[in-house]
């Protein structure tokens, strides 16, 4: 019984790999799509969203059968719940990324208001948070995690600088209106992806440490 | 007040013969609360519950060193042995009522500690039998053979027999090792609404079982208490290497 616990533990977290690195590109491939303004790009995000989505349903798929067949306890358990949860978030990252695309989508070919900076630096340390929780996750380093959400507070305070620039050039700026929404949306899009990789690090604390952080 | 442990047990070490079957246990048992005892064949959990009620007594060449205090009494030093099988009742693994009718099995007990009036040997039987989930199925057959009953009914009667001498604790052997999914159920459902009256130790193989209805989680290796805690906490964050790999399946 053992043996087929772990086959399929395995499985299931090759699988949840092949998710973060779908997501992880995704996000890469949004932001390209924005700064390049490259639409085709902007649909092939919006388009490996789908896979993303069928690999949370496999993956969800095969922990319910792992509960429902194995009745896994101790360190299994939390293995197969941390799971479960960090899907979700990976799955609401993709969403966020398509999001992304789909305002890239709206804005088109139109000419930028001003040169991006901020949401650049936003989107870099947004990934890499990703990418690192993702790697907190797979080899359980719990220092790696603490450092990983303390960057959440940048991104958010990035988020904040890019907001109020924002909102002011849209008073002088009525005709850019909907760019100026649309660059408010990514903002907050990326702020979301930093806070479900918040989510994704306190889940790895728990799946290593068995005990909930609020960190 | 009622103290919050019902059994206290300091370094009990049990011997049959040269061969240690318990080795320094130390263990308090929380009064109203479900208390479940895992652990592989041969690792104590049986003679450990058995020391509770004193049955090892039975066996032959048995040391039990040590003191098992009862409500603050040692019960292998000052309390004779009527006293405490009638404070600490037991139910087996194979059902094993008495052959005679269902009333008799019931009333044997209360009997034995000279119940003679029927009137209330009848108000003992019915409640005892209501208290098991026994009651509806069998009222109109009282004076049947309780050996004609299903066994999941027998395991119940069992049960009623144990709390008619209204016992504190009621010790439990594997009591549904031999019952199907909803003769278990039954059992399960009613060890949950026992708790609110009697302190229950439960040896139980399934760790399933363990997770469902007990409130303490005690696990044995060998002899010894290797963990002992809230059950939801042994069960999903284990803090002992060897609990771990015993509930994930990697030994015993």
């Amino acid at each position: 019984m053992r043996n087929l616990l772990d086959d399929k533990l395995e499985e299931a977290h090759e699988m949840l790999l092949i998710m973060c690195s779908l997501v992880e590109e995704n996000i890469n491939m949004a932001m390209k799509a924005l700064i390049n303004q490259d639409l085709d790009l902007a649909d092939k995000v919006i388009d490996n969203d789908e896979l993303i989505d069928s690999y949370e349903e496999n993956i969800e798929d095969l922990c319910i059968e792992l509960i429902a067949t194995q009745n896994p306890l101790g360190s299994d358990l939390r293995k197969i719940f941390t799971m479960q949860k960090i899907i979700s978030d990976l799955e609401r990252i993709g969403d966020h990324s398509e999001n992304i695309a789909e305002i890239v989508k709206l804005i088109g070919e139109q000419e930028l208001i001003k040169p991006l900076i901020d949401i650049p630096k936003m989107a870099k340390i947004a990934i890499e948070m990703v990418h690192d929780c993702i790697n907190m996750y797979i080899d359980g380093n719990i220092e790696l995690s603490i450092e990983t959400i303390k960057r959440d507070d940048e991104v958010d305070k990035l988020y904040e600088e890019i907001y109020s620039e924002l909102i002011e050039l849209f008073n002088d700026n009525k005709e850019y209106k909907d760019q100026i929404f649309s660059l408010l949306l990514i903002g907050m899009n990326l702020e979301r992806i930093a806070d479900h990789a918040t989510n994704i690090c306190e889940r790895a604390y728990y799946m290593v440490e068995g005990e909930r952080v609020e960190l | 007040m009622e103290s919050r442990n019902v059994i206290e047990i300091d370094n009990l070490n049990l011997f049959y013969g040269d061969f240690q079957a318990l080795e320094d246990i130390n263990i308090e048992i929380e009064r109203n609360k479900v208390t479940a005892l895992i652990g592989p064949s041969g690792c104590g959990k049986s003679t450990f519950l058995r020391t509770l009620n004193r049955m090892n007594d039975l066996i032959e060449n048995t040391i039990v060193k040590g003191d098992v205090i009862l409500d603050g009494v040692d019960i292998y030093k000052e309390i004779n042995l009527l006293d405490l099988r009638k404070r600490v009742g037991m139910v087996f693994q194979k059902p094993n009522p008495f052959p005679m009718s269902i009333y008799e099995n019931v009333a044997y007990g209360p009997k034995a500690h000279g119940v003679k009036n029927k009137a209330i040997l009848d108000k003992i039987v019915e409640e005892n039998l209501k208290k098991a989930a026994l009651w509806d199925e069998v009222k109109n057959r009282l004076d049947k053979s309780a050996m004609g009953l299903s066994g999941g009914q027998q395991q119940r009667l069992c049960i009623a027999r144990a709390l008619a001498v209204e016992p504190e604790i009621i010790l439990m052997d594997e009591p549904t090792a031999s019952l199907d999914p909803i003769a278990t159920l039954k059992i399960e459902e009613l060890i949950n609404e026992l708790k609110k009256k009697y302190s229950i130790i439960i040896v139980t193989h399934s760790m399933q079982q363990a997770g469902r209805i007990s409130d303490k989680t005690a696990f044995f290796l060998m002899g010894e208490i290797i963990e002992y805690s809230d059950t939801t906490k042994l069960f999903s964050n284990p803090q002992k290497k060897k609990t771990e790999d015993y509930i994930t399946g990697r030994f015993g």
